[in-house]
Order: structure tokens, then C-alpha cells, then sequence
């Protein structure tokens, strides 16, 4: 068999994974893999972003709206250092990627070379796995793992660094798919015992919830997530990452759960006499003091990952298995069954959440310029189809509560982690992993200046994506933690932006700035329906806060509303 | 015996009490490592660590005994579980195994040339051999647990100065019916690397 190049063999392997879209920047460690590449531009499209991080967060962005695994490419040293951040968001969220560096020649290992870092090391506790390839030969068996294990089960970034010299020698390439790994078993066997002791239990439950997160989305089971609301009447809450799992106009819907949730279905947590929780880890944002959480509730958890079961909330019924898996199952042994009187509870917290707060949010009567009603009205303009990209801090929290999901897989933001600069890269790579979907970035002033050099990717590529600065001047979550908890000592939370018109104009992208009220309506329409990225620079008012706020570390029923 | 056990919490313990963990692995490089990240992350200290092959070639086991409370300590198995190249993590308490550690005592020569102090602590009292006579220095091994390694130690040291001594890590079985091979055939066998939809 005619010999190839190690990193002409990854480049193969990587075209036998169905991988057409690679982000990453090249350096001298992975110089032999672009080269291999360049012959490759008719298989693989290449984004050169303007940083490592805005590489792995725009792969993030794309696999979490293609459901694909993302690929980005670094050089060793500064390179793969770089991307640590969207690898431990990846780990934390679930996000399958493959992460390829160069790195030093094998026999300079450990000697602190040029550019050298032990990548291995450094990412070891934020990746599923990770390996170093040191041997040409390996390359095609070790590829064809690292997109297993990214995909299956539960999923996570992999990371696999390769040497130069085994990039430039040669090896015969035979590619085999991985299917198997005896020491790894990602889809638990369902047990039909569980799954009968649990349908017992929720046929037998009054008030019953159902909390999902994006353990639906990641097993494709938002039919089955409906099948199994409608058949049992059992309204379901989302968590952040669970958010477009479900329509936000669904009848049996009732809203976000967590710090800066919806009053009703945090509240009505501990009224619950059953919470059925499916793929999401309940997470300190959503559960606040589990000592007082979901108190006259059993539990039923469905959870792909073992390690998560009875992790933070002990359950009745644990069932460890994927979850579109344990819904089909589970739905031929529940009774069908109607909810009225229990999702009008939640009703009647929601007009108290819109009189109290919502209301004054989306019809405000000043002149000013509220987050909230931003978001009311893209939301509307939208009708809640477009892919919504989020930073993190007060723009996602409003975005979150206003933005109404209509279609599956709408919802990109940085959850566990909280990576603020996720938004601008992720947005890019969500355009070009769903083209045909409107993508609009929400992003604060602080978070944009963090990963504001993807500006110069999105213009030289021409990704059409819509990028809206809620501006505040102030890093306005922080700042709301401070008015509230820390007696008004505004330490560091205040800015001096510079002019984002004329930086987007820099970038060559179309922009426009906001700041009177009766301009906002026309301005959205025209950022929405322009064909091609824009940048709209909106000035909302310095001081507001996001409520209703679940203080840190205390129950889901002191949730307040102002 | 099931691949990757779920261990699932009963009853908090919140005692902290010692757990020995005993974990099949492939024999790769830096698993090591990944092993003690997930200790560290919680904060637990290990007490002994030993890590050896097995009877089935390309198996390692690591022996990992710790002191924690038992809701943590199951947290951690599961997290070890978790890892692609674990074959299987295991969490056992003291009664649940056979184990034992290994004590080298290096003395001075001379101090056995007062009395029967060989014969009488050494060989009966505490089942210990004489590994190695020289000149200017003896070798003392003994196998069993902590406690009892201690004991001869601090026995020994009412004869004289104890010129070096070092102690190995834990080994341990469990008391079950089990062969590795078995195990790993099991392993083999299930159907959970595709989902079965």
C-alpha cells in the first residue's frame, strides 16, 4: 500500500468522520497538518479565527446546533493553552469535540522546547479523554476513538495532541470506525424493573413535574419528551440548557427554572409531590439549598451518566440510561392522565410574575431602553425561530426569560462554566453549522471585548450572523449582586467602552447604535431582516436588575420578585 | 459483578472511615494521574497507593485506600468509573477484603548479638524473616496490616535505632467469588456501546 504522511493520515481520518468543517489556527508545532490540509480544501472547510479560544467556542457553537462533533486544530504551547477554557465550558456542558494540536518533536519532549506545554497534563480533568500520539501508525486507531467517545454517551471534548515528527513520517493509512471500547460503556442497559417502579410512582402522583435539561436535546427526544408531557397532563419546566427542548408555547409548559427562572416552576418545586428530572444534574443554579429543594417531592432521575445520579439530590428511582431510550419505554406503562387544576397553579404565578415584574419590563412608558424589552420585541420580530447565542451575566439571564423558543436546539449558551466572550466565536460557528437559520449573538459590553477579534473572522468569512450588544456600560450582573449583597460598592464593575460602531466599522460590518426608544422597533426590524452580519450596538438603561433572583445558596421558595 | 457499578447512597454516612478502592485498569500511561485528580478535586487524601499488574496480561490494578466519609467516597467511584480506560472501580470496607502491606526494617547487626531477640520477636511473635544479614546492617521483612507492622516497629526500636524503614501500599482482594477474566469477559460481552434503539 502506497505510504502517506502521518498528518495526510489525519486529515483522511478526519474526512472518514464526516468532518467538512474544521476551526483553528495554525503555528509551528501543526505546520505539517496544514500543509496536509491545503490539499484537502474541496473535502474540509477551514475558519481561521483570530484566537484558539474563538476556535473552540465557535466548535462548540457548531456542534451544538448540528448535534456533529466540532473540530478545531491549535499549534502546541500558547496554541493548546488557549483552548483550555472552551474545552473545560465543552466538558461541563456536554459538547462533543475533537481538539487536534501539534506539539513538539517526541524527542524534545519534556525539555521545555519552543512552544512546548503538557497539554496532556494541563487538560487531563477537563476532558473525557485525551492522548498523545507520538506514532504515526496510531493516528487513524486513536482518531477513530476520540470521535467515539466524543459522541457517544454522554458527550465531551477529547483532545489529542500530536507530535511533529510523527505528523511528517510515514504510514499506511487503513481507517477502521470505532464502534467499541471494552473498558467504556456509554449507553447504560436500561433496567425494566426501574422503569416499572417509576411509572408506578408518577401514576400515582398529584402534582408531578417534570424538569428537563439538554439531555433531550443531546439524545433527540424532544417528540418523546411531548408523547410523555401529553399523554400524562405533567407540565415540564426547563433548565437553562434544556431551554428550546420544548416550545415555550406548549400548553403543558411552564417555564425556566433556576436563580433567574420563572416564579412558578421554582416555587412550585416544593409544592411538587414528584419531580421527574431528565438529563439535567441539578445544578446549585436551579436547586439553591438542597436541603430545602423539591421537600415533599420523590424523585425520579433520568440520567445518562451514573456518576450524576444521586450526585446533589438523592432519588426514589434512578434510571441510568439515555434518555429518549427511558422515555420510549417508560410511556407504554403510564396511565393517561390530565393535570388542570395543577398547571393552573402555575398560571396564577405567572400573572403574578407578569404583574409584578414582567409587565413593567415590556411596556415601559419612559424613555428608556430595558433589556427585558429588547429581547420582548426580537423575540416577537423572530417569532422565537432563530438560533439565539448567548453570553453570560444579565444578557443571557433576560434573553433566557424573554426569548420564546419555538424550534428545537435554539438555545447556545455557556451554562456550567459561565465563559464569558462564549457568544461572539459560538455565533459564528452555529451560522455555519445551521446556514440556513437566522443566528443572533446577546451579548453585554463586557463579554464582547473579551473575543471582539471574531469580528474580523465573521467579516472575512462573511458568516451572516446578527450581533446585538445589550450596553450597559457596567459588567451588569456583577453589578446587581453588588446593589443587592454588597451595599452598592461598585468595585470595578463600571467601563469605559470604546465605540463599537467604530470598531464594527473597522471590521468592515454593518452596525448601527440605539438610544432612543422610538428608534428600536425600526432599528430591530432592520438588524433582523438585514441579509448579511450586523452589529447593533443598543444603550439600555445603566441600572436594571434581573429578577425574579433566587439568592445564592438559599431555598427556591425565596424567590423574590423585586 | 457488573461493569462500572452504579453505587448508589442509602444511607449518608457521614463518618469518615477507611475505604479501600481497588480499580481494573488497561495498562495505560497517565491513568495514574487522572486517578489522582479526582481524589484531589474533593480534597481526600490518600493514605497508600499501589499499583500492579494483574493476572490477566494488559490489566493493572490499582489499590487505593483512603479515609473519607461514605458519601463522598462513593461520589469519587463513580467519577473513577467514569474514566474511558477503567475497567471497573471497586469500594470496599475493611471487612470486605483480604489485605495486606509489606514492612522492611533495616537495623544495626549488633543489636542481635544481645539475646534471643531474634528468635523470640521476631521470627514467632510476629511471623517476621530475617531477608538479609550483612556487616553493619540486618533487613527485617514483615507482611500484614498497618497496625501489626507498627507494632514490631515500635518493638523493635525498645533494641536500638531503627536505622531505615519503609512501608508498601496496601494490596488487597476481595472476599467474593471472582476471577478477573470472568470479569472482563462480561465486559466484552455487553451491549452498551450502541444505543439499543
Amino acid at each position: 500500500m502506497k505510504e502517506i504522511t502521518g498528518s495526510e493520515a489525519l486529515i483522511k481520518s478526519l474526512i472518514e468522520e464526516d468532518v467538512n468543517t474544521i476551526f483553528g489556527y495554525p503555528g509551528g508545532a501543526i505546520m505539517p497538518i496544514y500543509d496536509s490540509l491545503y490539499s484537502y480544501l474541496d473535502k474540509i472547510k477551514h475558519i481561521l479565527t483570530r484566537h484558539e479560544q474563538g476556535a473552540i467556542h465557535a466548535a462548540q457553537g457548531y456542534s451544538r446546533v448540528s448535534g456533529k462533533v466540532g473540530v478545531c486544530f491549535a499549534t502546541s504551547g500558547p496554541g493548546a493553552t488557549n483552548l483550555i477554557t472552551g474545552i473545560a465550558d465543552a466538558q461541563i456542558d456536554s459538547t462533543p469535540l475533537v481538539c487536534i494540536t501539534g506539539q513538539v518533536p517526541s524527542q524534545l519532549l519534556g525539555t521545555d522546547a519552543f512552544q512546548e506545554s503538557d497539554v496532556i497534563g494541563i487538560s487531563m480533568p477537563v476532558t473525557k479523554w485525551n492522548y498523545q500520539i507520538t506514532n504515526a501508525n496510531e493516528i487513524a486507531d486513536i482518531i477513530s476513538r476520540a470521535f467515539y467517545i466524543a459522541k457517544s454517551g454522554r458527550p465531551g471534548p477529547v483532545l489529542i495532541d500530536i507530535t511533529k515528527d510523527a505528523q511528517f513520517s510515514n504510514v499506511s493509512f487503513n481507517y477502521k470506525k470505532c464502534d467499541k471500547i471494552r473498558s467504556y460503556h456509554p449507553y447504560p442497559i436500561i433496567k425494566k424493573t426501574k422503569i416499572k417502579e417509576a411509572a408506578k410512582i408518577i401514576n400515582n402522583s398529584k402534582k408531578p413535574l417534570i424538569l428537563v435539561g439538554q439531555g433531550i436535546l443531546l439524545s433527540k427526544a424532544e417528540n418523546e419528551l411531548l408523547q410523555l408531557s401529553e399523554k400524562t397532563g405533567i407540565p415540564v419546566a426547563s433548565t437553562l440548557l434544556g431551554l428550546s427542548a420544548i416550545s415555550c408555547h406548549h400548553k403543558n409548559y411552564v417555564g425556566y427554572l433556576g436563580m433567574h427562572g420563572n416564579y412558578g416552576p421554582n416555587l412550585k418545586t416544593n409544592e411538587a409531590d414528584l419531580l421527574i428530572a431528565i438529563g439535567m444534574r441539578f445544578d446549585d443554579r436551579v436547586t439553591g439549598d438542597t436541603t430545602k429543594y423539591g421537600i415533599n417531592a420523590k424523585v425520579i432521575h433520568i440520567e445518562i451518566d451514573p456518576s450524576e445520579i444521586d450526585k446533589i439530590i438523592k432519588t426514589d428511582v434512578a434510571i441510568n440510561a439515555d434518555a429518549k431510550e427511558a422515555i420510549l419505554n417508560l410511556i407504554p406503562h403510564l396511565k393517561k392522565n390530565h393535570h388542570e387544576n395543577w398547571i393552573n397553579e402555575f398560571r396564577t404565578c405567572d400573572k403574578v410574575e407578569y404583574e409584578k415584574i414582567i409587565d413593567k419590563e415590556i411596556n415601559v412608558v419612559e424613555d428608556k431602553i430595558l433589556m427585558a424589552d429588547v429581547i420582548n420585541r426580537i423575540s416577537n420580530l423572530t417569532k422565537g425561530k432563530s438560533i439565539v447565542v448567548t453570553d453570560v451575566g444579565q444578557n443571557q439571564m433576560v434573553t433566557s426569560r424573554y426569548y420564546k423558543f419555538s424550534e428545537s436546539n435554539s438555545n447556545i449558551t455557556s451554562g456550567g462554566l459561565g465563559t464569558m466572550g462564549f457568544a461572539l466565536p459560538a455565533s459564528l460557528g452555529a451560522k455555519i453549522g445551521q446556514p440556513k437559520r437566522e443566528v443572533i449573538a446577546i451579548i453585554g459590553d463586557g463579554g464582547i471585548q473579551m473575543t471582539i477579534q471574531e469580528l474580523a473572522t465573521i467579516s472575512q468569512y462573511n458568516i451572516k450572523v446578527k450581533i446585538l450588544i445589550l450596553n450597559n456600560n457596567f459588567l451588569g450582573m456583577v453589578r446587581q449582586w453588588q446593589e443587592l449583597f454588597f451595599d452598592n460598592r461598585y468595585s470595578f464593575t463600571e467601563m469605559k467602552n470604546p465605540n463599537f460602531n467604530i470598531i464594527a466599522d473597522g471590521y468592515g460590518i454593518k452596525n448601527n447604535k440605539v438610544e432612543n426608544k422610538n428608534d428600536l422597533d425600526k432599528c430591530l426590524k432592520e438588524f433582523i431582516n438585514y441579509d448579511g452580519s450586523y452589529l447593533l450596538n443598543v444603550v439600555v438603561e445603566k441600572e436594571e436588575n434581573v429578577f425574579p433572583m433566587v439568592p445564592s445558596g438559599e431555598s427556591v421558595s425565596n424567590i423574590r420578585l423585586e | 459483578m457488573k461493569k462500572k457499578g452504579l453505587y448508589q447512597i442509602k444511607d449518608p454516612d457521614k463518618k469518615v472511615k477507611e475505604y479501600t478502592l481497588s480499580v481494573l485498569t488497561e495498562d495505560k500511561a497517565g491513568l495514574l494521574n487522572s486517578i489522582t485528580i479526582i481524589l484531589n478535586r474533593r480534597k481526600i487524601n490518600i493514605d497508600s497507593l499501589n499499583v500492579s499488574t494483574t493476572e490477566v496480561k494488559g490489566v493493572s490494578r490499582f489499590t487505593i485506600v483512603v479515609s473519607s466519609t461514605k458519601e463522598k467516597i462513593i461520589k469519587v467511584v463513580n467519577h473513577i468509573n467514569k474514566l474511558i480506560d477503567v475497567l471497573g472501580a471497586f469500594l470496599y470496607e475493611e471487612d470486605e477484603i483480604y489485605y495486606q502491606e509489606i514492612a522492611l526494617y533495616k537495623l544495626s547487626t549488633k543489636i542481635f548479638l544481645k539475646g534471643d531477640l531474634v528468635e523470640k520477636i521476631i521470627i514467632r511473635k510476629y511471623g517476621a524473616k530475617i531477608l538479609k544479614i550483612e556487616k553493619d546492617h540486618t533487613i527485617i521483612q514483615k507482611t500484614g496490616t498497618k497496625a501489626g507492622t507498627q507494632k514490631l516497629y515500635d518493638e523493635l526500636k525498645k533494641f536500638g535505632e531503627i536505622l531505615e524503614f519503609a512501608r508498601s501500599g496496601r494490596v488487597a482482594l476481595s472476599k467474593k467469588k471472582r476471577k478477573t477474566i470472568n470479569f472482563l469477559r462480561t465486559l466484552e460481552k455487553t451491549k452498551s456501546n450502541k444505543l439499543n434503539i
